[in-house]
């Protein structure tokens, strides 16, 4: 029963901070703003009986995704401080909330007009064991291509953004273009 | 609760993700709005999830999280590559792969 309650709280935020995060002015505070939508959607996630998911959440997004989005930032700014503008093109602004309502609105006429979802009710709550045992006996594949996923993107990272001074092969390079 | 307010929910948060992906000028906000994208699938998942009762959908959303920061780490190798190169991060401007 206090489920609509958190929800409605949760989902009014969510919301809130998302609509931040396309829109504010400021870079770093987007990335503040991100962090809050990423908050929300675990506590979400805790109301959906996924407290497993809501835990790593908070670890992997709140925790590693911002701190490495503001390192970015930091990285790639010239002065200006925490002052770095994020700003959205006036032109395309028109015909992007075309495309993001007309979805939106196909999608709540989608799901407001089923009967099924509307009276569904809870089923049995998977649980973090329920989980652990799928990941390791019957889905183990996609626990091992996740891993090999990860490796993959780790090495590709660091081949992507190392510099010549750290020694071995030639690094990606972009081709050098004159600032318009 | 019923499920149509949590896909609703999702929903909401996916096509605001839409909208910031294609207003955005600078990669990092473009990549900022894909990760509220990408955490509005994870609410849908986790809904499936709880109303169908199977940990086989949960395990869906473990993989999506999993694959967002792969792409972040990824992503963010290619914004301070194309920062070397060009000194600003605002992907209108990049026109290397354009003849």
């Amino acid at each position: 029963m206090m489920e609509p309650v958190v929800f409605g709280l949760v989902s009014a935020a969510g919301v809130l901070s998302a609509l931040a995060v396309v829109a504010w002015g400021n870079l770093v505070h987007c990335v503040l703003w991100l962090a809050l939508v990423l908050l929300d959607t675990a506590i979400a996630f805790v109301i959906l009986d996924a407290p497993f998911l809501g835990v790593i959440q908070v670890m992997l997004y709140a925790g590693g995704v911002v701190t490495l989005m503001l390192f970015a930032i930091m990285l790639t700014r010239r002065g200006g401080g925490v002052a770095l503008r994020n700003e959205s093109d006036p032109m395309r602004r028109g015909p992007a909330l075309v495309i993001s309502g007309g979805l939106f609105g196909l999608m709540a006429w989608a799901i407001l007009g089923s009967k099924s979802l509307a009276t569904s009710s809870a089923n049995i709550q998977p649980n973090a064991k329920a989980l652990a045992l799928t990941f390791l006996t019957e889905d183990v594949l996609a626990f091992e291509v996740l891993s090999i996923l990860l490796l993959a993107a780790t090495v590709g990272a660091i081949v992507i953004a190392r510099r010549r001074d750290f020694g071995g092969p030639e690094p990606v390079r972009f081709r050098k273009e004159p600032r318009p | 609760m019923t499920m149509a307010a949590y896909l609703s929910f999702g929903a909401a948060l996916f096509c605001i993700g839409i909208y910031g992906a294609l207003t955005r000028r600078t990669a990092i906000g473009i990549l900022l709005s894909i990760e509220v994208m990408a955490n509005a699938v994870n609410v849908n998942f986790a809904t499936f999830a709880r109303y169908s009762g199977s940990a086989h959908t949960q395990l869906f959303a473990v993989f999506v999280m999993a694959l967002t920061v792969a792409e972040v780490a990824v992503g963010l190798a290619l914004v301070i590559l194309l920062y070397r190169a060009v000194s600003h991060t605002n992907i209108d401007e990049v026109r290397s792969l354009r003849h």
